[in-house]
């Protein structure tokens, strides 16, 4: 999410577009009714099954493994002993915890400011409709259903410091060389590809609410007199508060749990670390000799799952306003 | 603007053409970039030409050597995703739109929180899972987990769908005498072909992009992992090759370009059905 992040997009779509769920207002005849209770359990009872055994209990393990002192000999055992809060300790004063939540910070305010900047001024563009537009928004969509991985392989050699195009054409004004990916510009590198890769998704949603908006008040307001700037921040701003709330909302979940676009052109070194890479290199972390550290991993991993209930609970409750 | 003649405001609207071409240029040209070094020879990489000059098929042939048997694991799982997910969330998303589900407002919360959880939170559980059942570094295991960015998304996209379909069909079915079962195959699955067209097209092309997983649970599979991994092999090496490693990239877009081709029609469909259904 993709990922990018970015699953619930057409799902957010779906359920915006989507009429009212209409309860089964008639009644379906008497004789059935008693079977009916639990022809809904039947259907739901397979993904209810999967979702407590391919989602609920994984994360019971990761919360778990987060309470236990797990390392390499004990992984293999498995008679790892009770740490209690320890460990959750240990992380949280860890001294790269506070640097690492800055860059979560900065990354993740930073993408998510820029693609929706963007994506919105590129939606606007695109409601005007011009020659070729549908074909145009259509082509934009590519960057957010490529393979991440491939997406990341590019940027880091559009960023090479010796022969990237990046580099070549900063050049050509003058610019000396920037070392991308190194230690202290590696947050900017993951952050520039990465809200590349989230326009996309900001551009589709965004676009899809400038539709829900009637063309009449336009009219009406140039009408009156007002320019287009006006138009924008009188009628077209206001009106897509919800859908923005969702879209920065959903935004903010992708990018917080990204971790492929950073891994592949970094692998997380200096100021690109964030959470999400942070518990992906303690755990799995390339080279066999490198100590893991799974339970270090897995307080990190709690703390991000923590943040998703968070949001699913304020997702709900933007919903719900958006309904009222 | 309103008072344009009819010529002036075609002239503006060609300037618009043109600016959201270049638009659509720059925001596309990292994927230009990838093909043009992928057909570059090895020596002329570096110079960074914006057109491949020194012109050259060998980093393709090289790709078609090391990485078929990956193409081939990426495409067993990709279906083995699709067959999983739909067998799953189309049923529920049946019994979440049209019949009763006790507790249907915590499963529905459940399912926004499963879209949201992060894959290394599900990577590092799913590690410890697999290692316990003896699954780490199979097929199977990869699409389980692969499944789980699926599914939720597949059970609200159905179950939108499907609270679209008339109530008076359902009824006529029932009352036709047809169970739940047969109503759920013989009326809404047909009804519901462009959604589960749509499921199926991004259940594939997450299972196809993922890495996460692939990284975690399958390290070490040897040639059964996705290509992914073996776009990965070639980053982890030593001297990067930048050519077969843009080949290979190219290649593995390739699933994503004919589906965005062939299938665009079904994912509009898709995507505006909730909206046209009465």
């Amino acid at each position: 999410m993709r990922t990018v992040t970015r699953n619930p997009a057409v799902s957010t779509l779906e359920r915006r577009t989507a009429p009212e769920t209409v309860p089964a207002s008639a009644p379906p005849p008497r004789r059935r009714h008693h079977l009916s209770r639990w022809a809904g359990v039947a259907f739901v009872a397979p993904l209810v099954t999967y979702l407590v055994v391919f989602y609920a209990y994984p994360l019971a393990e990761n919360v778990s493994m987060s309470l236990h002192r797990f390392t390499r000999a004990t992984y293999v055992t498995g008679e790892a002993p009770f740490a209690g809060t320890d460990i959750y300790r240990e992380v949280l004063t860890a001294p790269q915890f506070w640097p690492i939540m800055q860059q979560t910070a900065i990354f993740v305010v930073g993408s998510l400011v820029f693609q929706y900047v963007i994506g919105l001024a590129l939606a606007t563009y695109f409601h005007r409709h011009f020659p070729l537009s549908v074909l145009l928004r259509g082509l934009f969509l590519v960057p957010w259903l490529l393979p991440i991985i491939v997406s990341a392989t590019t940027w880091q050699w559009m960023m090479d410091a010796d022969s990237g195009i990046v580099n070549q054409f900063l050049g050509a004004f003058g610019i000396d060389p920037v070392w991308w990916l190194s230690a202290d510009n590696s947050l900017w590198a993951v952050m520039i590809a990465n809200i590349w890769l989230g326009i996309p998704f900001n551009l589709v949603i965004l676009y899809s609410g400038l539709q829900n908006i009637s063309a009449e008040l336009y009219e009406a307001a140039a009408l009156d007199g007002a320019g287009p700037w006006r138009r924008f921040w009188s009628i077209t701003f206001p009106l897509l508060r919800p859908v923005s709330a969702i879209t920065l909302l959903l935004g903010f979940v992708y990018t917080l749990k990204v971790v492929d676009i950073i891994w592949i052109m970094t692998a997380g070194a200096g100021s690109s670390q964030t959470l999400a890479t942070w518990a992906y290199g303690m755990a799995f972390g390339k080279g066999t000799s490198a100590v893991i550290e799974y339970s270090q991993a897995s307080v990190v991993g709690t703390i991000l799952l923590l943040v998703a209930l968070l949001m699913g609970l304020v997702y709900l409750a933007v919903q719900r306003k958006e309904e009222a | 603007m309103h008072t344009s003649t009819p010529t002036t405001r075609t002239a503006s609207a060609w300037v618009k053409t043109g600016i959201g071409l270049v638009l659509t240029a720059l925001m596309l040209f990292p994927l230009y970039w990838m093909v043009n070094v992928s057909l570059t020879q090895r020596d002329a990489i570096r110079s960074g030409g914006l057109f491949p000059k020194a012109f050259t098929l060998d980093h393709y042939q090289v790709v078609l050597q090391d990485q078929l048997p990956y193409l081939g694991t990426s495409l067993v799982i990709g279906i083995g995703t699709v067959a999983l997910t739909l067998l799953v969330s189309a049923p529920a998303g049946y019994a979440m739109s049209s019949l009763f589900v006790p507790g249907r407002r915590v499963l529905n919360f459940c399912l926004i929180v499963a879209q949201m959880v992060p894959g290394v939170v599900m990577a590092l559980g799913f590690y410890t899972v697999y290692t316990d059942l003896g699954i780490l570094d199979t097929i199977p295991g990869l699409i389980v987990a692969d499944s789980t960015i699926a599914i939720p998304f597949g059970v609200m996209l159905f179950s939108a769908f499907m609270a679209g379909i008339p109530r008076d069909l359902l009824h006529a079915a029932a009352i036709d005498g047809a169970s739940h079962w047969k109503t759920f195959t013989q009326v809404v699955l047909p009804i519901s072909r462009n959604s589960a067209v749509t499921v199926s097209l991004f259940a594939f092309l997450w299972a196809w992009s993922d890495f996460i997983f692939a990284s975690t649970l399958n390290r070490e599979g040897g040639s059964l992992r996705p290509i992914t991994m073996g776009l990965y092999d070639y980053i982890g090496s030593q001297n990067q090759e930048w050519g077969p490693l843009m080949a290979t990239a190219v290649v593995a877009s390739i699933p994503t370009a004919i589906l965005l081709v062939v299938a665009q029609r079904y994912v509009a469909a898709g995507v505006t059905a909730g909206a046209v259904k009465d």
